[in-house]
């Protein structure tokens, strides 16, 4: 038995849910208030995704040098630090797109990085 | 420059997107929006992190993401919009003072003025925290405008003061990019964050929040060397004897946000317990044309609400400029006005007062409590009758509150000179 402890993210109660394990499967749920606890707590214990936002350098841009970005979905808690490491070094030149693909599929993930804003070039 | 039916937004942030949006879509043709910085979106630029939008657009997007929408809109609509333009005065009769590289010094006599110039960080001057003053100390907003902008690491060990939102999500940020972050300290019992940030930002990456702490001292000479944190007993003053020392060489301060006053304060626009001016229910201020919403009124948790109120503040000028060009003056005098009272654990409400006659069919009367309170009833009297009985299993600080008045339940009780909204054990 594997006990888990976690703190559920759907309301300011945040309320402190006890997942216990058996063989990697969840045996019960306990301390959540409402359903949304439970379900919050089952995905968070098997198999926790992120949404991940940093940023890349751009080139030619009429503003900043930093263009944001962001993986277009969640991926895998686990494989943050290697999206982090795939964005490093990465260049790209102005003129891009809010939605512009940045890196195809991520780290294996199946999820791209996408431009979360537009800059123009710097003529 | 003379223009007497024009409304100008002073800030071209989420709110002034949005009641210049809004100004436009309820009839007012003239429009004139004035940027401080060299692009519109305002602080959006700079909050690269997802959870923006989820009441509006019913999903999560980035803050250039949600900003990028309103841009958008505000260009095809074509709305005007001057960047690099500072204004420096607001006169109380509406003659806005602004200049620019382009136009040189320049008036604008507004028949109706927003003012949308959001919040300024409380810097480290208004903490009195001992020690010397060396390089590293940051607000975390300047932090991550040095990151998400302009692509410097502000530090690489780092010690946040402060768990408002903006430090938990540097603390994420600083550990993504690599550098360690020891411990957020927070002076409160409890997080001024949302949950979810405490969550996702300090847990994910497992950074130490402590609570009821703070920094006692600033150490090194040229750059930080390390900061001293210490408990807090229950009388807000450090416990003497509890002090640790953590090195590091950077200290982000994410201590609250105060709503930037000196336009509305020239204006001779009054302010009130939010910090901001006092609005009455068209978030119109003590002058009558002079609006305001967004962060200058009060600081919100979410930017959903900002559009939603800056939306409104613009519906309510395009109805005054509506009425100037008809020839009719501000009739206010006589007009009843009731007043709303925040009490037992509310701070502060928006609006501060209601004219019946001239409200919309529902209002939102949007409040902050003082404390965390479990297991409590919101509560709403008009006069001395209670209408509003709302039990919440939880109500914190760092959370806004709100509660709905009908026009109707006021109309039809004509004596009712008060609104107050409380909370109740029972």
């Amino acid at each position: 038995m594997e006990k888990k402890e976690l703190t559920c993210i759907g309301c300011p109660l945040g309320c402190q849910i006890t997942v216990t394990l058996e063989n990697d499967s969840i045996v019960s749920v306990a301390g959540n208030t409402c359903p949304r606890g439970e379900t919050y707590a089952r995905k968070e214990v098997t198999a926790p995704e992120r949404v991940v936002t940093s940023t890349v350098t751009v080139l030619d841009s009429s503003l900043d040098t930093c263009l944001p970005v962001k993986t277009d979905g969640t991926i895998p808690k686990g494989k943050i630090f290697s999206c982090m490491q795939a964005l490093k070094g990465i260049t790209v030149k102005a003129p891009v797109r809010t939605g512009d693909v940045i890196i195809e599929n991520v780290c294996g993930t199946g999820v791209d990085i996408i431009a979360t804003k537009t800059v123009e070039q710097n003529l | 420059m003379r223009s007497e039916n024009t409304i100008v937004i002073i800030g071209g942030g989420p709110a002034g997107l949005a009641a210049a949006i809004s100004a436009k879509k309820n009839g007012a043709e003239n429009i004139l929006i004035l940027e401080r910085d060299r692009e519109l979106g305002g602080i959006l630029n700079q909050c690269i992190h997802n959870g923006f939008g989820l009441h509006t657009f019913k999903e999560e997007l980035t803050g250039p993401e949600y900003a990028g929408r309103f841009i958008e809109e505000v260009k095809a609509l074509g709305i005007p919009y001057k960047l690099n333009t500072m204004v420096l005065d607001i006169s109380p009769d509406k003659t806005v003072t602004a200049m620019n590289s382009e136009d040189g010094l320049f008036e604008i006599k507004a028949g109706a003025v927003i003012l949308c110039m959001g919040c300024r960080e409380r810097p480290r001057g208004a903490l009195s925290i001992p020690g010397t003053r060396p390089s590293g100390i940051y607000s975390a907003g300047t932090a991550q405008r040095l990151m998400n902008r302009e692509g410097f690491m502000p530090g690489k060990i780092v010690v946040i003061l402060g768990s408002g939102d903006i430090g938990l999500i540097m603390a994420r940020r600083l550990t993504l990019e690599g550098a360690e972050v020891k411990a957020v300290a927070e002076l409160m019992p409890y997080s001024g964050g949302l949950k979810r940030n405490i969550v996702q930002c300090l847990d994910d990456y497992g950074i130490p929040l402590l609570l009821s702490h703070t920094v006692t001292d600033i150490r090194g000479k040229d750059r930080v060397e390390s900061v001293v944190i210490s408990e807090v007993g229950p009388d807000g003053s450090p416990v003497p004897g509890t002090g640790k020392e953590y090195e590091c060489d950077t200290l982000l301060l994410s201590v609250g946000l105060l709503p930037e006053n000196e336009l509305s304060k020239a204006a001779g626009v009054k302010l009130g317990s939010t910090g901001g001016p006092v609005v009455n229910e068209s978030l119109e201020t003590g002058i009558p044309g002079v609006f305001a919403c967004g962060n200058v009124l009060h600081v919100h948790d979410l930017v959903d609400y900002v559009s939603e109120e800056a939306a409104n503040a613009g519906r309510h000028a395009a109805k005054y400029v509506e009425g100037l060009s008809r020839g009719e003056a501000a009739k206010t005098a006589g007009q009843r006005t009731v007043d709303v009272v925040p009490e037992n654990g509310v701070r502060y409400t928006v609006p501060v007062t209601v004219r019946p006659d001239r409200m919309d069919e529902e209002l939102t009367i949007r409040f902050r409590v003082a404390n965390v309170y479990k297991n409590i009833f919101v509560s709403v009297y008009l006069g001395e009758e209670r209408v509003q009985h709302r039990k919440r299993p939880v109500v914190a600080p760092g959370e806004m509150e709100q509660v709905t008045i009908k026009r109707q339940d006021l109309l039809d009780r004509p004596d009712v000179k008060k609104i107050t909204i409380r909370l109740e054990e029972e």
